[in-house]
């Protein structure tokens, strides 16, 4: 049996009816509907998609970099390093995004001002801005979620890959770096595609702490023109597309890995 | 000149798990150019006591020379003996190559990606000159056509002499063989003993570890047979096979009588 080409792939029945549904919305929302305000905002949207682009981007940089120590630790590291580690996981996955992004802006954020001499700080540039607190609260949770992912491909690269490598004369540090972690990244790539799609409809999270960004930008149109639909069709519509070109480029990568399933 | 150079020495080796007696004092020596097969039921120890030469099990008592050079341990509050020196372990372990009974290929590196994997970051080859020999051994083993497949890609066979390949290019002074043939379909194990037959013809020092008796037979220099971890008895592989005295081992090579 012989894998269907693409193409063929898109002209099975049900696809093409999905893809006239889809079409038909699309040409009825435009016909339809009230389009004149898009000239005027679209500075100010690609502003948005730009802010929560980088949001994304750099939560789940800075998530995964923070997961890898807790994921590891939870596999191999002595017991006080590894109790916390869960601890963190778990009410961190416990708790909504939202209350935890709350609790460290209007929380923790009104608390740095009564220390004293923080004005003067150079921090104080940042403390009194929203987003750093909107991409703290986005990174703490993909590290939590991620660390969860990771001590499960850390835990689930077979023993004896390891012990090759051991029995080959390589070092701890040596095994770590060459087969350990590799492997293990490996084995998140799919999940970390999921992850990353859930992480970009949590960004909107942050709108509700006063940072403009993409779902920022669309509320602003809609409380300046009075309409519904269609900024929220067109909002809809650029996260199906940033999510579809996410998925679009992580299958380009798995279909290079060699491990699929292993 | 003196008597041949002794690869291997183990002396009185002991290991428990637990309250498990898995060795009780095994001693074997292998000279330079011997292929020894080890041979015996599971649960025997034999696998446990290839382990042991390499440190993938820390024994609790005896002493292991490789090429005259004792790997100093001290024992730990359990009473499981260590290595004193890590590095000494590790740079031993270079010289030692081990083939695994489930192949243990790194899964996320080509065939030849897994042999250079050890000259090149371990001992520090020359790139160029880690792929030159590699693709030699390759050879050797019949799979330079697969050198750039990923092991999944691969049938077991062609995993285990890729695994024999990445063993051979680190040019080891004794290869470990644990059980080789074992995981595999029987349709495939003569390709696997034909490398390893070639091998031992050319002297390599080799202890093999093996179920297959008739192949023992043929290329094993001496032969030791271990039964509740102990050597039941030791001896040319035509005393072993063909006379053995060991009640035990009569019963082993001829389960039905």
């Amino acid at each position: 049996m012989s894998a269907p080409s693409p193409l063929r792939g898109w002209l099975r029945p049900h696809r093409l009816v999905m893809l006239a549904l889809a079409l038909g919305i699309v040409l009825w929302a435009v016909l339809a509907g009230d389009w004149a305000w898009l000239p005027k905002y679209t500075p100010l949207l690609l502003k948005g998609l730009g802010t929560t682009l980088a949001i994304l981007a750099e939560s789940v940089i800075l998530g995964a970099a923070v997961a890898l120590p807790i994921g590891l630790v939870q596999v191999t590291g002595p017991r006080w390093l590894s109790a916390p580690a869960q601890l963190f996981c778990t009410v961190i996955r416990g708790t909504p995004l939202l209350l935890q992004l709350w609790l460290l802006y209007y929380g923790i954020g009104s608390l740095f001002p009564m220390i004293p001499g923080i004005r003067g700080s150079f921090l104080w540039p940042y403390l009194r801005e929203a987003w750093p607190y909107g991409l703290a609260a986005l990174t703490i949770s993909f590290a939590a979620y991620e660390g969860e992912v990771m001590r499960g491909a850390f835990a689930g690269v077979p023993r004896g890959e390891l012990q090759a490598g051991r029995a080959f004369g390589m070092s701890p540090l040596k095994l770590f770096w060459r087969i350990w972690l590799p492997r293990a990244l490996y084995r998140a790539l799919p999940t970390l595609n999921g992850e990353m799609v859930l992480q970009l409809k949590s960004t909107p999270l942050v709108a509700t702490i006063t940072v403009v960004d993409l779902y920022g930008v669309i509320s602003r149109v809609r409380s300046a023109t009075l309409l519904t639909y269609e900024p929220l069709l067109l909002l809809a519509l650029i996260y199906l597309i940033l999510t579809a070109l996410m998925v679009a480029i992580f299958r380009f990568f798995e279909n290079r890995l060699p491990t699929r399933g292993a | 000149m003196a008597q041949p150079a002794r690869a291997i020495e183990v002396r009185e080796l002991h290991k428990r798990f637990g309250t498990l007696d898995v060795l009780k004092g095994v001693s074997l020596a292998a000279k330079k150019g011997e292929v020894i097969a080890i041979i015996g039921g599971s649960g025997s120890g034999k696998s446990t006591f290839l382990r042991c030469i390499n440190f993938l099990e820390t024994p609790s008592a005896g002493s292991i020379r490789i090429h005259g050079e004792e790997i100093e341990m001290r024992p730990d509050r359990h009473g499981d003996l260590h290595p004193v020196d890590p590095r000494q372990v590790q740079r031993i372990r270079t010289r030692l190559s081990m083939v695994f009974q489930n192949f243990c290929l790194w899964q996320h590196m080509t065939v030849l990606q897994n042999v250079i994997e050890a000259p090149v970051h371990v001992m520090g080859v020359p790139k160029d000159q880690a792929i030159a020999t590699a693709e030699a051994v390759l050879k050797r083993v019949g799979l330079y056509e697969k050198r750039n497949s990923y092991p999944v890609h691969l049938s077991g066979g062609q995993q285990q002499r890729a695994a024999i390949a990445r063993a051979l290019a680190v040019d080891p002074e004794v290869i470990l063989f644990d059980e080789p043939t074992s995981a595999l379909d029987p349709e495939l194990v003569g390709e696997v003993l034909t490398v390893i037959g070639d091998l031992a013809r050319e002297g390599r020092t080799m202890i093999l570890v093996t179920h297959e008796m008739a192949f023992a037979r043929n290329v094993a220099t001496r032969v030791a047979y271990f039964c509740n971890g102990l050597i039941e008895e030791e001896g040319p592989p035509e005393q072993i096979f063909g006379a053995p005295r060991s009640e035990r081992l009569q019963r082993f090579l001829n389960p039905a009588q």
